[in-house]
């Protein structure tokens, strides 16, 4: 969304819901356009990256951590089914070969994975997020190294001091220990580009690149002759809802039940005062209004005039 | 038809070229590059550009969210596979070993001389120590520890751990000693690079410990009349091991460095720049490992001649010398 003209919060005839509700959703626009980046492509084109957020971040590392602890005990069970059909000898060499696999699954396989077209482990694959240079150039190799490598501060340490324990003076240094090295754990929750310490030393980010679906234009539906000519909507009524109304009836036409459309229809035509024609579906009628709606706020955005919602009432 | 909206008409012209960029994406994200065909390769940078602008377009004259949010995504995908890295896995591991590596050490040499004085540093301190005074080996060791080689042990028991009798071993039995060897090495190397980030104070202390280690135990074969025979017991994989645990401090007083001393540049960028030659370095104390481990559980145990002994070291230490810092050639490409 580009910058948008202020608005007062409060306008006379806003009921004090409304204004808390309203405030609610300028807030949660504000933290979302914190968390967007712009990336002006060589083309000269902008294109906005959405960070990804420190708690999304987490849960691709959990997956992440879940799928190497599978990889090992499986190979684990699996070497120790070989070895035990073989002798001595064949065991310690499992057991070695094993040792090595391990480090390499701990300390490689975010690498591997990064290092790839996606840029992006498994677990961050689930959760549509990736890696990306902070500068907007490519991501290289070194940088996935070097973002990788520093994860034993940031996860080895905490977790070192912790386990370690000991008599009394050990046990404040393990205290002292475990605060020192949160800092670095809980680096990406206290920057606003939430930042591992890796992706400082790296150069890189972590952004959200979901994969998104191309759906029917909800106006195509509507634009059909038989309902176009049925249902006419004066100024008045297509200037009743703004632009943030649009978007959620956009939503409520994409993937709400049967009764939320109906209840959504039905506080429509109050507002807007629109009396049923004969044999009318609340599908029908809020499609048709949809594209109405949409009309009329393109041509006034063509005019430089956005009507963010339905207090916006200039 | 007249009827229609603007958007949508300009949705319908365009959506059979996004959808097109949609599906070379997809498949090159899921089956790798080389499987498009070549009029998919070509037909990339135009159905890019457009959908780029069309992006632009798109964000002033329609309010549909979903067209506003594919093509946001589908320029995001697009953007980083026309910009991404186009080189393979084995082409960046040539050009790693060819020149990343070397370039990142050579130009890295006053890092490394710190690192190795911080090291040997600390190894000659404890091996003087301890020549004047024994108890200072408990003091830095504790007890318990390096398998009975501790000043108490008789010269004959020293010498039996410096050689390996040949009937003496089971096969499997080395390759699980420098497995664990080399695991635990490694990770003490990462871990000392990426304590550099706290302006290298604790990389510093990990290699001072490391070289006290080694010089004390130093310290009990020289008291004993070993020390030749040791030195040659420790170098012949020590070479590479000790200067790969050099170059890990090194990679971490780098980053320390810059994100101490950032000079010209901003503490970000700075750290940016040092962070990928120091993790280039890294990367490649982790190989010298591997060889250092495979050095130590077969080299040492095989060979019993001080003599192939010290000419394996020598050789290792002249090969990494050379790979390291003689110049070569600029890339004509």
């Amino acid at each position: 969304m580009s910058a948008k003209p202020p608005v007062p919060l409060r306008r006379p005839g806003l009921s004090m819901e409304a204004a808390v509700q309203r405030r609610a959703r300028m807030a949660e626009e504000m933290r979302l356009a914190k968390m967007t980046r712009r990336l002006v492509t060589p083309e000269g084109a902008a294109i906005q990256l959405k960070l990804a957020s420190a708690s999304e971040r987490a849960g691709a590392f959990l997956i992440d951590v879940a799928i190497q602890w599978a990889i090992v005990i499986a190979t684990l069970l699996g070497l120790g089914a070989i070895a035990s059909a073989m002798s001595n000898g064949g065991a310690n060499f499992a057991f070695a070969f094993w040792m090595v696999f391990f480090f390499f699954v701990r300390n490689f396989y975010y690498i591997f994975f990064e290092i790839g077209q996606r840029a992006a482990t498994p677990g961050k694959r689930i959760l549509g997020l990736r890696v990306a240079a902070r500068d907007g150039g490519r991501l290289t190799a070194n940088s996935v190294l070097a973002r990788n490598f520093i994860r034993e501060i940031e996860i080895g340490l905490p977790f070192q001091f912790a386990l370690m324990g000991g008599d009394q003076f050990g046990a404040w240094m393990a205290l002292f220990g475990l605060l020192w090295s949160g800092v670095f754990l809980l680096f990406p929750v206290f920057n606003k580009d939430k930042m591992r310490v890796g992706d400082l030393i790296a150069g890189t980010w972590v952004i959200r690149a979901p994969k998104a679906k191309l759906m029917d234009d909800i106006t195509s539906a509507a634009a059909r002759p038989e309902t176009a000519s049925r249902f006419a909507f004066t100024q008045v009524q297509t200037d009743a809802y703004g632009i943030h109304e649009l978007h959620v009836l956009e939503d409520v036409l994409r993937q709400s039940t049967q009764e939320i459309k109906a209840q959504v229809a039905a506080r429509i035509r109050t507002k807007i005062g629109w009396t049923p024609i004969v044999g009318e579906t609340d599908l029908a009628f809020l499609e048709a209004y949809y594209a109405a709606l949409r009309r009329r706020l393109e041509q006034r955005m063509l005019l430089g005039d956005r009507k963010t919602d339905k207090y916006d009432s200039r | 038809m007249t009827d229609l909206l603007k958007s949508y008409r300009f949705r319908e012209e365009r959506q059979s070229d996004w959808q097109k960029l949609d599906l070379i994406l997809t498949k090159a994200e899921n089956n790798g590059v080389r499987n498009l065909s070549d009029e998919q390769m070509l037909a990339l940078p135009r159905l890019y550009r457009q959908a780029v602008s069309s992006l632009s377009v798109a964000r002033s004259i329609s309010l549909d969210q979903n067209v506003i949010n594919y093509l946001e995504s589908l320029c995001t995908r697009a953007y980083f596979f026309v910009y991404g890295a186009r080189t393979t896995l084995g082409e960046r591991m040539m050009q790693f070993l060819r020149r990343d590596w070397p370039a990142a050490v050579s130009s890295s040499l006053l890092a490394t001389v710190l690192s190795a004085l911080f090291f040997f540093g600390g190894a000659m301190l404890a091996f003087f120590l301890c020549l004047q005074d024994m108890d200072w080996f408990w003091t830095f060791n504790g007890h318990s520890f390096f398998d009975g080689r501790n000043p108490d042990a008789t010269v004959e028991y020293l010498r039996g751990t410096i050689y390996t009798d040949p009937s003496d071993h089971g096969d499997g039995q080395l390759s699980a000693f420098s497995s664990f060897l080399f695991n635990n090495n490694a990770q003490i190397a990462l871990f000392a690079f990426a304590l550099g980030f706290a302006f290298g104070i604790p990389t510093a202390w990990l290699l001072v410990y490391n070289g006290v280690m080694i010089g004390s135990m130093y310290a009990v074969f020289w008291d004993k009349g070993l020390g030749y025979e040791f030195t040659g017991w420790l170098m012949i994989h020590g070479v590479t091991e000790l200067s790969a645990i050099v170059l890990a401090g090194a990679a971490g007083f780098i980053i320390g460095g810059a994100v101490a001393f950032p000079g010209g540049h901003t503490r970000l960028a700075s750290a940016r720049l040092a962070g990928q030659r120091a993790a280039t370095i890294a990367m490649g104390c982790v190989l010298m490992l591997i060889i250092a481990a495979i050095l130590e559980g077969f080299g040492r145990q095989l060979i019993n001649s001080d003599e192939i002994r010290y000419a394996v070291a020598g050789g290792t230490l002249v090969f990494w010398l050379v790979y390291f810092y003689v110049p070569r050639k600029a890339p004509s490409a």
